[in-house]
């Protein structure tokens, strides 16, 4: 569109056409104050904050429904204008408690802001204030009605955007209310969305509410431990007594790849860390098959123990490992590595989501392919087969909403369920069960029918005429199927590809080569290339996967297995006696199916506690910060290393730290904190900051940017809390095939989170009332 | 059924058919109806449109808006399908006047809708009655049903190739769902509650379609205005003001009633020749002269022409042509605190100077009225009339605004003496008693 001219405050401003005023003044670096504006949602006009003076125009206009003109002379800033803001904050003011100290918003109020701003010192009012009780609409959501302003961001934003329209507006005038359309309590999906975007402390959640003062916790910028999307997450977190405690989690400032999105998993399912279950004393199996507490000196050194008598007594390969979908990809690759070389073995495996390694292989010498989440919120068409991202991968899925209502983008859906996009689908391809081989076939064919649905001929002829379509497919594709569906993919002008995979770090798992057969960057055990290395005493024999590993165990060939923050008992429903003759070892937080049944139980942290990287679904990468603490619990990365020390090895071998001590640590700079903080980022950019520890997952993802194809990002970008992309590597077309069973789907929804769901007892309060009572999609 | 009014100085030409059965689609037709829509499908869309704007009608919504213009402000091409409404929400206080037509005359706006369908090319009309006016809906039903048995609504009209369909539908009791835009929403089955402008309806409108909007006084003129041509119909009334329009004279008048005459009429004579004077010999003290949401006019400002020009000129507004006329027995400050409380329980809510000025103006006035006012009150009250106009959603706060302002600006003594005239209530003592309370 062409761009329009306009004076902002006597600064000249030029954006495109159709811009919004409230827009232009923002890119003219002008703050228009605004409380129902909010970028994205429709627009309402009622709040009338945003009135500004143009030039030639009788009267005020707001400026976030005025779009700009050419030679447009506006002034943002008048005695007239702050008297018509002044004159709005004391109406509001009128009804609203003045009990700022109480309120959960405190601090952190954009009414509270205005009012500081345009100044409303008196109250002109004596009559009394509407009062209501304070009400709770559902376990996470609550609403103090006077304290409301009307701005009706929460009813557009659960509307709008998370196409869920549970709230809604009763009665009318000054009786109005923001009220759940189901009158006492919403029926809805959690996100907290609505409280995230109310101005002031009217919504509240369960989790956060009157616990804290926002200057009182530290923010750390993370990545949420859930869903395969990987939100970027800012937590509150509060001294507790045994630690730290995570009280909220958003993502206000908009950065990262969910922009302000978060749905109740990262928004709210984080109090599992603060489970009375949690471990944080090491446990060890005693003679009557009792646990027993244990110091950490006992319980590493019988580990340590236990593996290196297997190693040398049985060999290698009665050794089995089972890594993470939520460690570190620092953790991941330095397991494997560990097992690698210090246990000297490939059996190695995880509890995997997606098939990777089939995704990998099939797009070989095509990295630029695939895509990322970013390009589901602006691909101008979709295809996505199988999988419920309302469900399973809700960034995912409001990117596409956003994408369909505010870019028009086409969403083509292929699914055996009516799920709940296809509300926002143009075209939706209803298929039988078990009928995705045979939808890839179609698409790819010329047939004229396909089981006799209707319209399936136009839905394929309508994919093929998108000259650029993204393809999401869930885990219902594997092996083969893959390779079909990605070479229809191909034959279109220019497809990209994503596959969804159900936790924070699926993707980083097979990546850092938790895989038998296949090393870090997806390189065949057989063909190491520059891991041959690297890594000394490399088996060049592909290892057992995860099912071979309990066949092993249940033939009794199996000595000692070692589980690091995995469940894969309760997964692939293991049969505790077929272990009894294998020592096992178990990472967990928990004491879960798969700890029950170990020899010794190391507490470990969770990845709120700790810090690295992980990789969504889509190969974005992005820094995972410690944002808590737990008395008691350690790394997983920092007891692999201790293990590995107590058998021996050389911690160094495993860990490069130590190097780039050369360089000024800043501390010289004493109080002076912020430039000692801007000193170390660029030591860190430049991989010259100093990694002092062997626990420092720095000094890993040095040696993965090294090692790694793909990992070798742009630090700086990474290390500023960005979203980086990994490059997809070309692996050799005669890598394994992975077998249909090795993937397991999570069988995630909305309320559920695998083993670490269980304990968060937010999400299990959730899960219960909705299992109570199911929810009905709204209407149609 | 009320009675109707008749006065010599009347100019007949809406109320024709007035108290003649002519609801009745015989009638009408005996009376000449339905012939201007003949004479509109034989001379074509462009001809229509020229005679309104010959005709110098303006909206008898309120806003006064040139009809002619605004219909050919609807674009020739749309994908979308266009829209005629009718607004029949009639609600303004002391406007009457769009009732008797329903009543009396329910064709003439059928008649006029399909005229204006004609002319912008829409091939549906709704005709929109206030939510408490259900005994018309049965009339306007009937008149309908009549129509489609007569083969005058419906697939091929006359013969002549022309399609319509006129629908009625009702509101649920809100004065707001008279704003065009609020209408529109309600119609679709939404809130009540107005939409940004621009786009204005004639663009985006009824289902996102192109739709002209007008009263239905506005759209009644119509086949009038076609049968007697728009130059003859102009010169009934005053410059840029053509025809006559219909007043309803209410409040404190011998004969009160609605009347038709010509534009530009003078408000004086209205009142004392037309209705009749003021009962029992009273000194008229105020007449509000198009409905409440019009400023006020002092006894000794009422002789001026009632049109748009001039009555914008005197400070006021002609607005819905509702007079209202208070002698001196009226109170104004019952009559402000009357004014307030209906826009106070009309409001919709959307905007916050119109809900939170409304409601507290309301608070305010209903303690100043029970004797615990302040002469700070006063200022209080208009300071925030003054802060509501100009800055609202929709000209429902101005509407609420312009009047108390009005009241505080020219009867402010009045206030005054009524508190000096509640001394059961001394300033300081009703405060303490206030915020203790
Ligand atoms: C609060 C409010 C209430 C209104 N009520 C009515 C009404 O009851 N009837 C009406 O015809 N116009 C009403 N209007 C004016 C309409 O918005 C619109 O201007 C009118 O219907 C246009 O028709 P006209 O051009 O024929 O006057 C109202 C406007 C406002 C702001
Ligand atoms: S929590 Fe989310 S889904 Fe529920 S009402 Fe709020 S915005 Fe809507
Ligand atoms: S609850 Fe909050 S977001 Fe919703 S309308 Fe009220 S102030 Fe706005
Ligand atoms: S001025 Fe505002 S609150 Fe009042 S009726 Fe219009 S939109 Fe509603
Ligand atoms: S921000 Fe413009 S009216 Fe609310």
């Amino acid at each position: 569109m062409a761009d329009v001219n306009l004076t902002v405050d006597g600064k000249k401003v030029t954006v495109p056409a159709g811009t919004l005023l409230i827009e232009a003044c923002r890119a003219a670096g002008i703050e228009v104050p605004a409380f129902c504006y909010y970028p994205g949602l429709s627009l309402c006009g009622a709040c009338r904050m945003c009135m500004v003076r143009i030039e030639k125009m009788p009267k005020l206009q707001t400026a976030c429904t005025t779009p700009v003109a050419e030679g447009m002379t506006v002034h943002t800033e008048t005695p007239e204008i702050a008297q018509a803001r002044k004159a709005t904050v004391e109406l509001l003011l009128g009804n609203h408690p003045l009990d700022c100290p109480v309120c959960d918003a405190g601090g952190e109020c954009e009414l509270q802001d205005m009012t500081f701003k345009y100044g409303a010192p008196t109250s002109q009012y004596v009559e009394i204030k509407q009062h209501r009780e304070e009400q709770q609409w559902s376990p996470v959501v609550y609403f103090d009605r006077p304290r409301c302003i009307m701005c009706y961001r929460c009813v557009r934003v659960c509307g709008e955007g998370m196409d869920v329209w549970a709230l809604g507006v009763q009665n009318r005038g000054a009786g109005s209310v923001i009220a759940p359309n189901r009158q006492d309590h919403l029926d809805c999906e959690e996100c907290g969305m609505c409280i995230d975007i109310c101005p002031v402390g009217a919504l509240t959640s369960d989790t956060y509410r009157y616990k804290t003062r926002p200057w009182e916790m530290n923010h750390v910028a993370t990545v949420c431990t859930h869903c395969g999307d990987g939100c970027k997450t800012t937590l509150g977190v509060r001294r507790a007594d045994d630690g730290m405690e995570i009280v909220r989690g958003d993502n206000r400032d908009k950065s990262g790849i969910n922009e302000d999105f978060l749905c109740i998993k990262g928004r709210y399912a984080f109090d599992f860390a603060n489970h009375p279950d949690r471990l944080t004393k090491p446990l060890i199996r005693q003679a009557d098959r009792s646990f027993a507490t244990a110091t950490w000196e006992q319980a590493l050194e019988l580990a340590a123990k236990k593996l290196k008598e297997v190693r040398d007594t049985k060999g290698p390969d009665a050794i089995g490992v089972i890594g993470s979908n939520r460690t570190t990809n620092e953790e991941n690759y330095l397991l494997q590595k560990f097992a690698r070389t210090v246990l000297g073995t490939n059996n190695i495996d995880h509890h995997r989501t997606a098939d990777y390694v089939s995704f990998v292989r099939a797009l070989a010498g095509k990295a630029d392919r695939a895509a990322s989440l970013r390009d589901a919120g602006t691909a101008p068409a979709i295809l996505l087969l199988g999988n419920d991202p309302t469900e399973q991968h809700p960034a995912l899925a409001w990117a596409l909403r956003t994408n369909v209502r505010l870019n028009k983008a086409k969403l083509f859906l292929v699914n055996t369920s009516d799920i709940k996009l296809r509300r926002q689908a143009k075209a939706f391809l209803h298929i039988p069960e078990g009928g995705y081989a045979d939808a890839v076939r179609f698409l790819g064919s010329n047939d004229a029918d396909f089981h006799g649905i209707e319209g399936a001929a136009d839905f394929r002829d309508a994919l093929r005429a998108e000259p650029k379509l993204l393809i999401l497919f869930g885990s219902e594709f594997r092996g083969h199927d893959i390779d079909a569906l990605v070479s229809f993919g191909l034959s279109l002008p220019d497809a990209r590809f994503a596959c969804l995979a159900d936790y924070a770090n699926s993707r980083g798992a097979a990546d850092m080569g938790l895989l038998p057969d296949l090393l870090p960057g997806y390189r065949p055990v057989a063909a190491p290339g520059p891991f041959a290395e690297e890594y000394p005493n490399l088996p060049q024999k592909p290892g057992k996967d995860l099912i071979e590993m309990f066949d092993a165990a249940e033939r009794g060939e199996l000595g000692a297995l070692y589980v690091v923050g995995a469940n894969p008992v309760e997964r692939y429903n293991v049969d505790p006696a077929s272990l009894k003759n294998t020592f096992v070892i178990v990472q967990e937080m928990f004491l879960t199916e798969t700890a029950q049944i170990a020899d010794v139980v190391l507490p470990a942290a969770n990845l709120y506690e700790k810090g690295g990287s992980v990789t969504n679904s889509y190969g974005d990468l992005q820094l995972v910060k410690k944002a808590g603490d737990r008395a008691g619990v350690r790394s997983d990365l920092e007891l692999i290393v201790r293990i590995a020390d107590r058998m021996g090895a050389k911690p160094q071998q495993l860990v490069p730290f130590g190097r780039g001590l050369r360089a000024d640590t800043g501390q010289s700079r004493g109080a002076q904190s912020g430039e000692a903080d801007r000193h170390s980022i660029w030591l860190a950019s430049r991989q010259i900051e100093p990694k002092v520890s062997p626990f420092d997952p720095y000094a890993v993802l040095d040696e993965i940017a090294r090692l790694v194809p793909g990992y070798d990002v742009e630090r700086m970008n990474l290390l500023a809390g960005n979203d980086v992309r990994t490059k997809l590597v070309s692996i050799e077309p005669a890598a394994s095939t992975t077998r249909r069973d090795l993937v397991l789907p999570a069988q995630d929804a909305l309320f559920t989170s695998g083993t670490l769901g269980r304990y968060s007892a937010k999400l299990a309060e959730v899960h219960e009332s909705h299992r109570k009572s199911p929810a009905e999609t709204a209407a149609d | 059924m009320p009675e109707l009014v008749s006065h010599p100085e009347e100019v007949k030409v809406i109320s024709r058919r007035w108290g003649q059965g002519a609801a009745d689609i015989d009638k009408y037709i005996e009376l000449g109806g339905y012939a201007a829509l003949r004479k509109c499908i034989e001379q074509g869309p462009e001809w229509v449109i020229n005679e309104m704007k010959t005709s110098g009608l303006r909206g008898r919504g309120g806003a006064g808006f040139p009809t002619g213009m605004k219909w050919s402000f609807v674009p020739k091409q749309s994908e979308k399908p266009k829209y005629v409404l009718v607004n029949g929400d009639e609600s303004e206080p002391g406007t009457c006047k769009d009732h008797l037509i329903f009543l009396h005359d329910p064709h003439s706006v059928i008649e006029g809708t399909m005229i204006a369908g004609l002319a912008i090319g829409a091939k549906v009309g709704f005709i929109y009655l206030r939510g408490e006016y259900r005994y018309l809906i049965e009339i306007m039903e009937r008149a309908l049903a009549q129509c489609y048995e007569r083969g005058i609504l419906g697939k091929n009209i006359f013969g002549t190739g022309f399609d319509f369909d006129a629908l009625s539908h009702t509101g649920a009791g809100a004065y707001e769902v008279g704003e065009e835009s609020a209408l529109m929403e309600s119609l679709e089955g939404k809130r009540g509650v107005p939409r940004i402008k621009p786009p204005f309806p004639a663009v985006v409108g009824l289902y996102g379609g192109p739709t002209v909007i007008n009263n239905a006084e506005t759209i009644a003129s119509v086949p009038f205005i076609i049968e007697m041509g728009g130059a003859a119909y102009a010169k009934l009334g005053t410059e840029r003001n053509g025809g006559t329009r219909l007043f309803g004279i209410s409040g404190k008048v011998n004969r009160p009633g609605v009347y038709e005459l010509p534009m530009g009429y003078n408000l004086k004579k209205m009142i004392y020749e037309v209705a009749g004077g003021i009962p029992n010999g009273k000194a008229l003290k105020a007449v509000v002269p198009g409905g409440a949401s019009c400023p006020i006019l002092r006894a000794d400002e009422i002789d001026v022409g009632m049109d748009f020009d001039q009555m914008g000129k005197a400070g006021t507004m002609l607005g819905s042509a509702g007079v209202v006329v208070l002698d001196e027995t009226v109170s104004i400050v019952e009559f402000a605190l009357r004014t307030i409380k209906f826009y106070q329980h009309e409001s919709c809510g959307w905007c916050i100077p119109c809900r939170e000025g409304t409601d507290w103006l309301k608070k305010t006035m209903t303690r100043f009225y029970e004797g615990y006012g302040t002469t700070k009150d006063i200022d209080n009250m208009r300071y925030l009339a003054e802060n509501m106009l100009g800055r609202t959603f929709c000209p429902l706060g101005d509407a609420a605004a312009m009047p108390m302002i009005g009241f505080f600006k020219k009867f402010r003594d009045e206030f005054e003496e009524y508190i000096r005239a509640n001394p059961s209530a001394p300033e300081s003592q009703a405060l303490v008693e206030l915020v203790g309370a």
